[in-house]
Formats: structure tokens, sequence, C-alpha cells
């Protein structure tokens, strides 16, 4: 059922593919004198895990919702430039089409319910793509669990609380088991223990079954320290892009308004006593770092 | 002594049909000017709480009360005007065709002048970084102005008790920030503020008070400082310290240094780490 992640073969001719390629992408919203997105390129490789951030209206659900189709299909407007799944021009493809490559959760969960039941809403994508029953009901018990959630099962969509509502449609797109998953603020209305085991979970279908992940999240706390890219949208545009354990020093993050997160911060305001470290992402290498220096009076030396 | 702003006794409710208690004896009371952060795990009973603050919703048992007024005996429409809530899912909120319209409205409704609309919608759009927006349909904003927009159109008509449900989703690190001063603002004017929020970094670097909510019941009431160095209640209501929290905790444990376990905003506790490796570095003669 899942994909084992590709090896690089030995000889090195080895070319991953890519799941996401985006060129010279522009796009104005109908009606809209600015564009919402101005020339973006991007490459996405199958198994990657990249983070997408910027502030607010920076164009991250936009460039988002060019990943299945949604735009230029569903939302109307000028769209320049190409956006490739797997190699299919979104232009020529129906989201229905992409939808079974790419799942897509979407910020505001409400605009996604289909159905009345929590069960039926997490069915309904599958009974569209024509599984049997019993394999549906064995996908429904396995995210039900995966997002914490069986005593939900059989309650009303529209008596959840903001964040059980969350967790079904997340549910909801992770029984489709597509290849490319793109997250648009999942845990935006999750309790901190919640949000942090989803991520963890997409951390691991990243790595243990090689799922393209594609995220835009405000907790990067966890997930800092493993996306393989992060992606800083300004106005629309690409204004940084890489290791996230560069970008995060970029002064531009601080610049645009956008959060770090805490430990790369302290770092950022400890550089004047302990100049020469790389900057640790996690609380484990932070306490790493510090022991050494409680312990031997500095650092310094390494 | 300051006024009281709600009172609740003994609250009980559970939705109609249902037969679980959402709410099992929540006793409460916020004074004119106090600035309340609520956490708690999902479903544990946050929103169902907020939406009695405004008769919204009614106690099945015990009473809630607001500016000593029992919501059971007054209007939503009356109490509205006092309370203003913001919900947790804005979309439910709009119904204008414009920005603009959206944040006038309740200000026709309330019978103001033209002249006064115009100032003050302008002056709440500005506020919220929403002026340049204020052509567009609130349906076609980003996550986080839609928000934005929701909070602007309960602002803008003043009310004297501010509740909003999840204020920093979808909000860049500018503007919880600027939200942060704006309820400052607020409170210091003498308006009461309460907010839920799943933020944990937001709620004990902004607020004095923080309320606990797990399982229907209130399991904590206080500074920042005794809930997020609690165990039991950090575990209890699915909380996950800030990093920075975690970080000391762990330093003082594992390195026997001596650490002030009581901070909770980031910059004193950046500090706190700075004095430690300044110990060490002069204790060993460095600098
Ligand atoms: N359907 C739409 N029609 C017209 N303009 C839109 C539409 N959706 C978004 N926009 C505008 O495009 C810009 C980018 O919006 P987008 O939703 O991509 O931002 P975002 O980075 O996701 O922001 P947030 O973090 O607040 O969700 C914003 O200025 C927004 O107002
Ligand atoms: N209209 C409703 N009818 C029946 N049950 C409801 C209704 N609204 C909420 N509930 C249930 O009541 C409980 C409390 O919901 P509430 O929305 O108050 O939680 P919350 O603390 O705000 O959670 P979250 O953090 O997810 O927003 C949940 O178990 C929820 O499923
Ligand atoms: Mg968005
Ligand atoms: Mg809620």
């Amino acid at each position: 059922m899942y994909r084992a992640i590709k090896e690089p073969s030995k000889t090195g001719d080895f070319k991953m593919t890519e799941a996401i390629r985006v060129e010279n992408l522009t796009f104005y919203y109908e009606g809209e004198v600015k564009p919402a997105l101005k020339n973006i390129n991007l490459s996405i490789n199958e198994g990657e895990y990249v983070i997408i951030t910027g502030p607010s209206g920076s164009g991250k659900s936009t460039l988002c919702r060019t990943f299945n189709g949604l735009i230029p299909h569903f939302y109307k407007g000028k769209m320049e430039g190409e956006v490739y799944v797997k190699g299919l021009r979104v232009k020529e493809h129906s989201v229905r089409e992409l939808s079974k490559i790419v799942g897509m959760v979407f910020q505001e969960p409400e605009n996604q319910v289909l159905t009345l039941s929590v069960k039926d809403e997490i069915a309904f994508g599958l009974e569209n793509l024509g599984y049997p029953p019993n394999v549906i009901e064995d996908r429904i018990e396995h995210v039900l669990d995966v997002m914490g959630i069986k005593h939900l099962k059989n309650k009303v969509i529209f008596e959840l609380s903001g964040g059980e509502l969350q967790k079904v449609i997340v549910a909801s797109i992770l029984a489709m088991n597509p290849d490319i998953l793109v997250f648009d603020e999942p845990t935006s209305n999750m309790d901190p223990k919640s949000a942090l085991d989803f991520l963890k979970y997409t951390v691991k279908i990243n790595k243990e079954y090689g799922k393209t992940v594609i995220i835009v999240e405000h907790r990067l706390d966890y997930i800092i320290s493993y996306a393989s890219k992060i992606v800083v949208l300004n106005d629309g545009e690409i204004v940084a892009i890489g290791n996230p354990r560069k970008v995060l020093m970029e002064d531009i993050l601080e610049d645009i308004g956008i959060s770090i997160p805490q430990i790369p911060l302290l770092f950022k305001k400890l550089k004047r006593l302990l100049p020469c470290c790389e900057t640790p992402l996690t609380i484990e290498e932070a306490l790493s770092l510090l022991g050494r220096v409680i312990a031997e009076g500095s650092y310094r030396g390494t | 002594m300051r006024k009281v702003a709600i009172e609740v006794h003994d609250l009980w409710f559970k939705y109609n049909h249902s037969n679980e208690w959402v709410l099992k004896g929540i006793n409460l009371t916020v004074k004119v000017g106090e600035k309340v952060a609520i956490l708690g795990e999902n479903g544990s009973g946050k929103t169902t709480l907020i939406k009695h603050f405004n008769g919204l919703l009614k106690p099945c048992n015990g009473v809630v009360k607001v500016f000593g007024v029992d919501t059971r005996f007054a209007s939503v429409a009356k109490l509205a005007r006092r309370v203003g809530i913001v919900f947790q899912n804005p979309l439910h909120q709009f119904f204008s065709e414009t920005v603009w319209d959206e944040v006038a409205y309740a200000l026709y409704n309330f019978g103001y002048s033209e002249e006064e609309i115009e100032r003050r919608v302008e002056y709440t759009l500005k506020l919220m970084d929403l002026y340049d927006l204020r052509y567009k349909s609130p349906f076609t904003l980003s996550g986080g102005e839609m928000r934005r927009l929701a909070l602007a159109s309960i602002l803008v008509y003043n009310p004297d008790i501010i509740v909003i449900d999840e204020p920093t989703i979808g909000q860049d690190a500018k503007h919880k920030r600027k939200l942060a001063e704006i309820l400052n603002t607020l409170a210091n004017m003498g308006k009461t503020v309460i907010v839920v929020t799943h933020d944990i970094e937001f709620a004990i670097e902004y607020f004095p008070r923080i309320i606990v909510l797990s399982s229907g019941k209130i399991i904590a009431d206080g500074s920042p400082n005794k809930i997020i160095y609690d165990d039991n209640i950090v575990n209890r209501a699915n909380i996950i310290r800030p990093p920075i929290i975690s970080l000391i905790i762990e330093l003082s444990k594992r390195y026997n240094v001596d650490v002030d376990l009581s901070k909770t905003k980031f910059d004193e506790i950046v500090r706190e780490i700075i004095n430690i490796i300044r110990r060490k570095e002069s204790s060993l003669g460095i600098r």
C-alpha cells in the first residue's frame, strides 16, 4: 500500500523524480491588480519535507492551491508560468485527477466538509476512489487511531469542537494515502500535545514511506530540524529558500516579521557570548552545547 | 476594589440530545480590566464556556452574571453590545460584501452617525492592517487577514468585554506582537480581555492570569509560572512547554545549575541563561 522511499543508485546516475515543479509562476486572483504570487520557481523532489512560511498574506495558501489544481481550475484569475505535479501540467489536469496524487488539508477545515458524520467524511474520498468496504473500514479505524479521535467516529460533524473538526479533516486526507501531502496550517486549532503527535506522524510517513510532505506551519520547533527545505515567501515572492539551519539565521526573517523558533532565536541572542558555535535547533542540541559551556566554562576550542 | 465583569457560579452545561456534561461545575470571577487566557485540551469546553459570556448559551445549572446581570434574563442583543466575542471560525461571522462594510455593520445597527462610522471604521482597519484591503470581499482574504477582520468588526464598537477564541491563528510574529499590544492597551483602558488559546508561548508571555480547563472543569487558575512549571497541570491539559522553558528545566536538572524557575517571559529566560554562562566564566577567571 505504501511506497518505499527510493534509494539512490550506486552508479550515481539516479535522478530523483520531481514531485512538484513550479516555473516562472505569477498569479493574479480575478479582479486584483496586485499578483498574489510573483515569478515563483521551485522544485520539490519526491520524499522531501518542505516547510512554507512567510507573513500573513504573503501567498502561502495561494501557492498550495496550485499544487492540486485548485488554481487555476477553481479560483479564477490570470496564471502565467507552469506548475507540474509528477510531470503532469496542472493546467491540463482536473482537480479530481490531481487529488489522487496530492492530498490537501485547507487552512479553514470547515471549507472542506462534505458530509454530516465523521465516519462518512473519512469514507467519502475512499468511496470515490472505489475501495471495497472492508478496506474503507480498516482505513477509517487506522486514521482515527493516528489522530487520536476514535471516540468521535459516530459524531455529527457540526457538533465538533474546532480542534476535533480539524483532526477529522486531516484524517480524511490521510485515509486516501496520497503520495504528496499538502497541509495548510493543519494544527492551528489543535492543542499542543495533539499538534506535536500529528507533526511527528508527518515526519514518520515522510521518513518511512517516502511521502512528500509540504506544510505551512507556525509551530516550527519540532519540524525545523527535520525539514529538507524551507521556503520563505514575502509579498508573493520567494525571499529565502534552502536548508532550515541556514535560512533561519538570515536576518530577513525578522525583517519581514515572521517568527523564529525559540531555540535558534535564543542562540541568535547568545551570539556575542558564544560566537563560533553552530546554531542549535532542538532542545537536545541546545542542552549539549550549554552543557559543554557549563562543564568547561567555555565551548571555545570546539 | 475593582468591579466584577463576569461571574460564573457552579455552571453545568450539556448540549441538547447529548447526555454528556461538557461543563461540570465551573466557578470563575473575572474583574473589570483583567487580562485572562483560557487554555485546555481539544474538546475540554473552552468555546462552550465563552459562549455563555454573551448569553448565546445558557447554563443548564448554575448562574452566569455579566456586570451583575444574570444572562438567563438578559437579551443576547443587549449583551452583545457590551460583550464582543470573536469566534474560532471567522467565516461564520461574515456576511458583508466588503471588508469595510463588515466592520461598519454593527455601527449602523447601533445607530451611529455616518461621520462617526467613517472615523471609527477607518481607524480600526488601519489598526488591524486591513485598510488596503477595504474593498475586498471578506471571503477572499487570507486566513490571517480574515481573523484580523473578525477582531476588527468587534473592536470597532468598543465593547466593555472582549473575548477572542484563538486570536493568534494565522498571525505572524509581527501581528502577534501588535495584537498583544492592542490587548494590553484595551485592558489599560479598563476593558476586560479574555482569550482562548492553544498558543502557550503567547499566553505565558502576555497574560498575567491563566485558567486551565480540562474535561469541563477548571483544573488551574493562576499566574503563568504556577501553571507552566507544574507537571500535573501541563500533562492533564495536553500542554507542551515552550522550548525555552523545557530548556531551563532540563539545564537545572542535568547540570545542577542554579536557575530561577519562576520566569516565563522569553527575554527574562534569555537573561537567566546569559547569567549562567557569565557566572561560570567568571568563576573560571575567563574575561
Ligand atoms: N480568493 C481570493 N481572491 C482574491 N484575493 C485573494 C484570494 N485569496 C487570497 N487572496 C489575497 O492574496 C494574498 C495572498 O493570500 P494567501 O491566502 O495566499 O496568503 P497566506 O500567506 O496564506 O496568508 P495567511 O498566513 O494569512 O493565511 C492576500 O493578500 C489575500 O488577500
Ligand atoms: N453543538 C454541539 N452539539 C453537541 N456537542 C458539542 C457541540 N459543540 C461542541 N460539542 C462538544 O462539546 C465538547 C466541548 O466542545 P468545545 O467546542 O467547547 O471545546 P473546546 O475546548 O473549545 O475545543 P477546541 O480546542 O477543539 O476548540 C466537545 O466534546 C464537542 O464535541
Ligand atoms: Mg493562508
Ligand atoms: Mg474551541
